[in-house]
């Protein structure tokens, strides 16, 4: 398997040869935030255009499919478009609070962004506590949704925003149940550390049989609720709130909510992808020798990206066959049978960790 | 060496929303007009303000959500050494769980899972 940090440590040793330590270090990370913004840019813009499609082919549609072959430059115009679309500002809005949240819920999703591990040795934020870090940030989000909603002086920003938030904090707690229970199993919170023990004892959801394949099924509901999409689209049930909380946003600052939310979904694929999946790691069965080996030959990245495309798909699936809920039914839903189900899961794979159960 | 990292992120994102609303504000045309200031409500003339009192029920959820992410939170650390810690803290983690799901019920006894 490719280790990235070669490639990382070689070009500080070049840096450093040269130049100072520091300089070295501000240079290296200003090269890490060239490469966030580009990788975020990319997937937004691949996002974006996947689910356009695989929603007009659900929906026996062709979806975009006029500017370029297939649509593919649908997205570039998009932004364009966005870019170029002047920023109406209203008389009743908060204007400092109105303009300072695009930047905690960008800045949250790219925070959150930088902690997926994307190969062997190529994580930006590797914290020793990644789990618990990657929670603490994700929930920024929620603030900046709040703020919007609350700044817009608006009827409908308001109760979009308010929904938003009861939700959003809500299935944040199957959200974290569902990672403790991985925990539990993993027995470290480093993405970095998870993903290496996968690697060599088998992906998660293997290793954890039924509690870990049940916490994958919560994991997959709770995350759609999180990013504010399928049926759990209430904050902005277009029929009824127009937008939502971004209702009295225009040009590119409405583009930061829409990014923000494609990419929160990205970075919830990932996660699921690295919890459950391996991340970067290949498919391992314990024994088998040559299998392994032939497995590993395929790069990490490449697990990586396939792992976080099949959880995309699933995630896709799941919004566009159900119907939307209504706010009571959304809350039930949580609060009387994915918490209770999360525990019990919980309560699982802690007695089957304790007596040896798991793979 | 995580936390310069995690400063870089952190300076990319409020980089970029900076850059990028500049860059919009060059590009983007303006015009000004009275109507369109107002608050778009679907074309018809807003009746006072906004920022009002709402509905409790929201509220209500986000204090039960701090009791129970609280709970989260404190068993994080156990769940990352629960392999070495064996069957006394299992037991305690147990007590701790059931005096919580004791909460939970009573709060859906007492109807605040209820939406009204």
């Amino acid at each position: 398997m490719f280790d990235f940090e070669i490639v990382t440590s070689w070009l500080h040793e070049a840096l450093t040869s040269v130049m100072s330590e520091g300089l070295a270090v501000l240079i290296e990370c200003v090269l890490v935030g060239l490469g966030i913004i580009t990788l975020y840019a990319i997937f937004a813009m691949i996002m974006i255009y996947l689910e356009r499609k695989v929603c007009a082919f659900f929906q026996c549609r062709l979806g975009p499919d006029r500017v370029g072959k297939w649509g593919l430059l649908q997205v570039i115009c998009d932004v364009l478009k966005m870019m170029t679309k002047e920023v109406v500002n209203f008389r009743q809005t908060d204007r400092l609070l109105h303009h300072a949240a695009p930047f905690l819920v960008v800045t949250a999703s790219m925070v959150t962004f930088a902690c997926l591990p994307w190969n062997k040795g190529a994580q930006i934020i590797d914290f020793n506590v990644g789990v618990f870090f990657f929670l603490a940030v994700s929930s920024i989000g929620v603030v900046g949704i709040l703020l919007a909603g609350w700044s817009a002086n608006n009827k409908y920003s308001l109760i979009g925003a308010m929904r938003a938030g009861a939700q959003i904090i809500s299935y944040e707690l199957s959200i974290g149940m569902v990672m403790l229970t991985m925990i539990c199993l993993t027995g470290t919170m480093s993405f970095s550390e998870i993903c290496d023990q996968q690697a060599t004892l088998g992906w998660n959801i293997f290793r954890g049989h039924i509690p870990a394949l049940l916490a994958f099924v919560i994991y997959l509901i709770a995350g759609n609720a999180e990013c504010n999409r399928g049926p759990f689209d209430m904050p902005e049930a277009e029929s009824e709130l127009t937008a939502g909380y971004h209702t009295e946003y225009s040009g590119m600052d409405f583009g930061y909510y829409y990014l923000a939310e494609y990419m929160n979904l990205f970075i919830c694929a990932g996660i699921a992808s690295t919890i459950f999946l391996g991340g970067w790691a290949p498919l391992v069965i314990p024994g088998l020798d040559g299998f392994n080996a032939a497995m590993a030959v395929v790069p990490g990245c490449v697990w990586f990206l396939a792992k976080v495309f099949f959880v995309l798909m699933l995630l896709l699936w799941e919004r566009w066959t159900f119907p939307r809920l209504r706010i009571d039914q959304l809350l039930k839903l949580e609060w009387k049978y994915m918490l209770p189900m999360s525990m019990t899961v919980l309560v699982i794979m802690a007695l089957c960790v304790s007596f040896g159960l798991t793979f | 060496m995580n936390f310069t990292l995690f400063v870089t992120a952190l300076l990319t994102g409020i980089l970029f929303v900076a850059v990028v609303t500049v860059l919009a504000k060059l590009l983007a045309p303006r015009s000004y007009n009275a109507q369109k200031e107002e608050p778009y409500e679907c074309g018809i003339p807003t009746r006072g303000n906004s920022w009002m009192q709402f509905r409790v029920g929201y509220y209500l959820f986000a204090i039960l959500f701090l009791m129970f992410d609280v709970e989260t939170m404190f068993l994080f650390p156990w769940a990352t050494v629960m392999h070495s810690l064996g069957s006394a803290a299992l037991l305690c983690v147990a007590v701790f769980l059931f005096i919580l799901v004791l909460g939970l019920a009573y709060a859906w006894r007492k109807g605040a899972l209820e939406w009204q």
